[in-house]
């Protein structure tokens, strides 16, 4: 049995269980679970806010995703462009929530394993199009549509982005993820054709689309239930 | 290389600034010193971040931390224009307010397949080893233009509701990034091998199904700590997978990375630390539960999880 290996490191996992279980605020759970898991790996305080402070900077790359469209996203949001998509699927009388999602599932997963991961995301497409035009369509056919079915329908749509993108984009030869697997395979002494990975995720991929479908599916009779329980038609 | 990524943090950070400006000089936040404060911070990140010391940015990314945990970052007035306004101008531009939102992903593509290898010079264009971020903030650049050409607004309108849809998300605006630094730390303290080390110490692996599960399992659970699937991968495929599947089981290692790291993802859809995925969306959705992206997309996530399991398990030796 290996001694050395120290398993100190695994409270800071232990301050993020309990941190989400006591709903505390999720930055100070973050920032007690890096003072945790940094003191539990002797590490000093100056050690440990250098370490800190280089990884910030390195990842300053994520949250550009996130925030460099919100500038032209504002200013159409300001000059009716929910309100254009809310309008837009109101004339196609056959669409519905589950529908119009289940279309978007299809056209994020099968651009996510041509590679064009571009296509979609929760700034530029979900929260300006697609999480209107699905609530639009709920509205069409039940104008007293609740809040929670509205809150609903909107965390379907974020949670349709990220299933299509997810199952989609490990289909692609040249995604990461790809990459990521043959280097470390590669460091362990086994050599394997990354287009033997990209093809042996398709079972996956697909099962992934018929379940989320499905679920999508179920939605459109979850809002007519719920409608008609609540007495309105 | 002509379109550097540096130039995208000043981008950023020039509009992280105006924010904490804007924040300051808004009587209505009641809490307009405390936002500023956050959000020149956050500035400064972009702005000098090949400057500061690691010791720095660390406190730095404390007191950020702490002055938004405890409630330090708050809304202010905006200025939003009438639902029957924005009706009226819907109608009036109608499809043309799809051109800039569609300019963003259609830049990405064309800069991150066709534009990637352009030199001028022997120079790239963009930035080989960021084109997709690089090319983004073009198309977001792009799109601000043409936005205000269409709608006439000007720039500064645009940054106005820029800070509307930040101060919005607030600090979930920071989250991944703060969760992303974590990740990191998580690695440099050693977390990957105490975890495969619980996992290959206590669990009995003789029985195939028993070690598939595991394995499948170990992935989801372990992203779910992490956020990142890319975290757990080697975590768990050099505790589990090649040792035990490949070793004992002769899988395919094939199959085993790919149905692994889906397995993965399974976990990144169930987990606030996949912050990028599920929080910042129930943010930028305006919905009061942070977590109901995470809550709707269990019900998707274990079914697939699972026939993962008996998927690896038909398929091991294919």
């Amino acid at each position: 049995m290996n001694h050395t290996v120290n398993l100190w490191p695994l409270l800071g996992v232990a301050v993020i269980v309990l941190g989400f279980a006591l709903r505390a605020h999720p930055v100070l759970v973050v920032i007690a679970a890096c003072a945790v898991t940094g003191f539990a790996a002797s590490m000093d305080v100056v050690h440990l806010l250098g370490v800190l402070g280089a990884a910030f900077v390195k990842t300053r790359n994520l949250p550009l995703i996130l925030l460099l469209p919100l500038a032209a996203i504002g200013l159409l949001e300001r000059y009716g462009l929910k309100e254009h998509a809310q309008a837009s699927i109101a004339r196609i009388k056959s669409a519905t929530t589950g529908r119009l999602l289940i279309v978007y599932l299809a056209i994020r997963e099968i651009s996510a394993a041509f590679g064009l991961t571009s296509i979609g995301g929760h700034p530029n497409m979900v929260r300006p199009l697609i999480a209107p035009m699905a609530e639009g369509a709920a509205e069409n056919r039940y104008p007293a549509l609740t809040d929670a079915l509205r809150h609903r329908i909107r965390a379907m749509s974020a949670a349709t982005d990220n299933v299509g993108l997810f199952f989609g984009e490990d289909v692609f030869v040249a995604f990461g993820a790809i990459v990521l697997m043959q280097t470390i395979l590669r460091g362990e002494g086994i050599e394997v054709d990354p287009l033997h990975m990209a093809l042996w995720g398709i079972p996956t991929a697909v099962t992934a689309f018929i379940i989320h479908s499905w679920r999508l599916h179920r939605l459109d009779a979850h809002i007519a239930h719920a409608m008609m329980k609540g007495g309105q038609a | 290389m002509i379109l550097k990524l540096d130039y995208f943090y000043l981008v950023l950070g020039a509009m992280l600034l105006m924010i904490a400006v804007m924040a300051l000089r808004d009587p209505h936040n009641p809490k307009r010193y405390s936002s500023a404060l956050f959000w020149a911070l956050y500035a400064v990140v972009y702005l000098a971040g090949d400057w500061l010391s690691p010791v720095a940015a660390g406190a730095l990314m404390v007191v950020m931390a702490l002055i938004a945990g405890f409630g330090g970052v708050t809304l202010g007035r905006y200025g939003e224009r009438s639902p029957e306004q924005r009706r009226d101008s819907a109608q009036r531009l109608g499809h043309k307010l799809l051109i800039p939102a569609l300019i963003i992903p259609v830049t990405t593509m064309i800069g991150s397949t066709l534009l990637k290898d352009v030199t001028f010079d022997g120079l790239f264009l963009l930035d080989p080893k960021n084109t997709t971020l690089v090319s983004l903030g073009c198309g977001s650049l792009f799109a601000v233009a043409t936005a205000c050409w269409l709608t006439r607004a000007t720039p500064l309108q645009a940054m106005r509701e820029s800070r509307r849809l930040v101060d919005h998300l607030g600090w979930a605006v920071v989250l991944p990034h703060m969760l992303a630094v974590l990740g990191l730390l998580f690695t440099e303290a050693g977390m990957g091998k105490a975890v495969a080390h619980v996992v290959t110490s206590y669990i009995n692996m003789d029985v195939k199904l028993v070690a598939v599960a595991v394995y499948c399992i170990g992935m989801a659970l372990f992203t779910v700590i992490m956020g990142n699937g890319f975290a757990a991968f080697p975590v768990i495929a050099g505790g589990v997978g090649i040792p035990v599947l490949v070793g004992v089981y002769h899988a395919n290692p094939a199959v085993m990375a790919a149905i692994g790291m889906f397995s993965a993802y399974c976990g990144t859809l169930m987990t606030p630390m996949a912050a990028n995925f599920n929080i910042v969306p129930a943010a930028l959705l305006e919905l009061p539960d942070k977590n109901a992206v995470v809550k709707i997309q269990v019900a998707t996530a274990l079914p697939i999880l699972l026939v993962n399991i008996a998927l690896l398990y038909f398929l091991l030796d294919m």
